[in-house]
């Protein structure tokens, strides 16, 4: 048997606006094993959160993915009826968002949202999908299940709220779990015990994770491997400690330069710019703009992955060999 | 060195009432928070949300009236200034907030955000107050030329310039900056934190920097405050405070911080 959970292939999702069109995740392949995490970190509008939302169609028009394939299991997500994807969503992959306080109903008892979810899945229903809820409250570990059950959202804290989103996702067992900044909106107290939560959940389940964020900190903390992404492309991804070490695209490296944490007073490494809007990205490799080590071509002819080692793969011109390094007459004209 | 700010037994309440049959809920914010800050000093205050850091802070510049205590900057005490003597008193002491997206007016044009407080202030002609904004809009890193663009047509770290711009239009001496690159990209924050280094090497200014982040409050601040439940449990140089917090909340708080080594990983017992 296979240990391969989810496997994503190629997959573009594309916004049609009037007048203009922009690929919000452009090619994008990776994929995820059982009992593994994989790390998916980027700046805002990198794509990271619409590829989360491409693998489970639920980007909204005019979003619309248009090409790839999402191999989950034998099947492929693309292709299947709405139908069969209702059956997918909730019972094999569970889904946490950022801000708890929006994706609950307010007006639903926390007990409810779980007890739903296992009715529409038919995995248990009244007294006993009742019973089943308060298990699993208390097994993302929130304080006097048998009262939180009966509880409305607002009635809970920030952490509280983001445990009661976990036992949702988790209610009918899913395989693999989406967690989209799931501990951005939380304090670093919180957040520590959000981590080590989804950790000894993993442990005892074996659920991949997904795991969508900004912070380098929690990367490290939680991923096996990570995929970095930016302007809708992933740009790197490897084992984590590879990555984090010896970061090999330009981008991931002035990024954890940029992170404070070297001689304290001292001036940091920024990236010079901003990332490009979406209709203003280069044609070749998006981050040659505001790149310390671009060379002539590398914003007119687009990077291809590269694979540097079997586990490490990069889409950068430094690696490609196909835009040849400045010969020494051309840099002095370009500084 | 007499401190450029002091703040003694500062404390803020707030008392929300639920109903009119029920009895009015006193919310202690603040609570008798001391600390001193020296000139040139980055001064830190940290702490989780509703610690109370930020109500701190609007306090010592009286843009939320404190319930009681003493603040004195520069030897004087603003809470007893009058409303024309307190709004003197605003040149020397400034504020930069958190989101550059609501704290910017976006019907002014940037040049007119950045000569607003030289207006209210009557500093200059029109002439001089234009040449002035120029300047200003160099300091932090900003074109000229952008002076009639709206706040939407800036990404989110150059309208945290123009917020900044804005703060040190009257050269103030002073600056409250309220988690002023949280709301930034990775990237993007670097570029705001060194500009807020470089402009107080400059300009010799002093600092409360309140933050979240305690990478960042690390690497920026000579002195760090730790507020818990409006209470300022523990205070110390940044250095000797990381490595040998006193207080358990400290403790617990420093504990958190995600280390960016895999191989420190928090491994469960």
């Amino acid at each position: 048997m296979s240990d391969l959970l989810l496997s994503v292939e190629g997959l573009t999702t594309e916004f049609h606006l009037p007048g203009f069109r922009f690929t919000a995740v452009d090619d994008v392949s990776f994929a995820v094993r059982r009992g593994e995490t994989l790390g998916l970190v980027g700046e805002s509008g990198s794509g990271k959160s619409v590829t989360a939302f491409s693998l489970i169609q639920l980007v909204a028009p005019p979003g619309r993915v248009t090409a790839g394939r999402v191999l989950f299991g034998d099947r492929d997500l693309l292709a299947l009826s709405d139908a069969e994807l209702c059956r997918v969503r909730g019972a094999e992959i569970g889904v946490v968002f950022q801000e708890p306080m929006a994706a609950l109903n307010p007006i639903m008892r926390i007990g409810a949202h779980i007890v739903e979810a296992l009715e529409v899945h038919g995995l248990a229903r009244g007294a006993e999908a009742r019973a089943r809820a308060i298990d699993l409250l208390r097994a993302v570990r929130l304080s006097d299940p048998e009262r939180q059950v009966d509880s409305y959202p607002h009635e809970l804290s920030g952490g509280m709220r983001q445990r009661a989103m976990l036992a949702i996702a988790l209610a009918c067992g899913p395989p693999l779990l989406i967690a989209d900044e799931p501990t951005t909106a939380l304090d670093v107290t919180v957040q520590a015990a959000m981590l080590e939560l989804l950790r000894s959940l993993q442990r005892e389940s074996g659920l991949g994770l997904l795991l969508i964020t900004h912070d380098f900190g929690v990367i490290a903390e939680m991923a096996d491997r990570v995929a970095v992404m930016y302007a809708g492309r992933i740009v790197e991804q490897g084992p984590v400690r590879d990555v984090l070490q010896s970061p090999a695209h330009p981008y991931t490296r002035g990024l954890l330069e940029s992170m404070p944490g070297g001689t304290p007073g001292q001036r940091l490494r920024a990236i010079d710019g901003t990332v490009p809007s979406p209709d203003a990205r280069p044609e070749g490799c998006a981050f040659a703009p505001r790149c310390r080590e671009a060379r002539p071509g590398c914003s007119t002819v687009r990077p291809r992955e590269v694979l540097l080692t079997e586990s490490r793969r990069v889409t950068c011109h430094l690696y490609t060999g196909d835009v040849p390094a400045a010969a020494d007459g051309q840099a002095e004209a370009r500084a | 060195m007499t401190p450029l700010l002091e703040v003694a037994g500062l404390s803020k309440h707030f008392v929300t009432r639920r109903g009119w049959l029920r009895p009015p809920h006193t919310v202690r914010a603040v609570e008798d928070v001391s600390f001193a800050i020296a000139p040139g000093e980055t001064f830190a205050l940290v702490g989780e949300s509703g610690s109370g850091k930020s109500t701190t802070g609007r306090c010592v510049l009286r843009l939320t009236e404190p319930t009681s205590g003493a603040v004195r900057f520069d030897g004087e005490d603003v809470l007893a200034f009058p409303p024309k003597r307190l709004r003197a008193a605003r040149r020397d002491m400034q504020m930069v907030f958190q989101d550059p997206y609501t704290s910017l007016n976006p019907r002014m044009r940037a040049g007119a955000i950045v000569a607003e407080p030289l207006e209210i202030h009557r500093v200059g002609s029109s002439a001089s107050r234009r040449d002035r904004v120029a300047e200003l809009l160099a300091l932090v890193g900003l074109d000229a030329a952008h002076m009639s663009r709206y706040p939407h047509e800036f990404s989110g770290g150059q309208r945290q310039r123009l917020g900044l711009a804005r703060a040190l239009a009257l050269e103030p001496k002073f600056l409250v900056a309220d988690e002023p690159v949280s709301a930034l990209d990775v990237s993007i924050q670097a570029q705001v934190i060194n500009l807020l280094m470089d402009l107080q090497a400059r300009l010799g200014l002093t600092y409360l920097f309140i933050a979240h982040d305690l990478r960042l409050v690390r690497h920026i601040a000579t002195r760090v405050g730790v507020m818990h439940q409006g209470r300022l449990v523990e205070v110390g140089p940044t250095a000797e405070l990381f490595e040998r917090p006193a207080h358990p909340y400290t403790q617990q708080l420093l504990a958190s911080i995600p280390s960016l080594d895999p191989d420190a990983r928090r491994r469960a017992s």
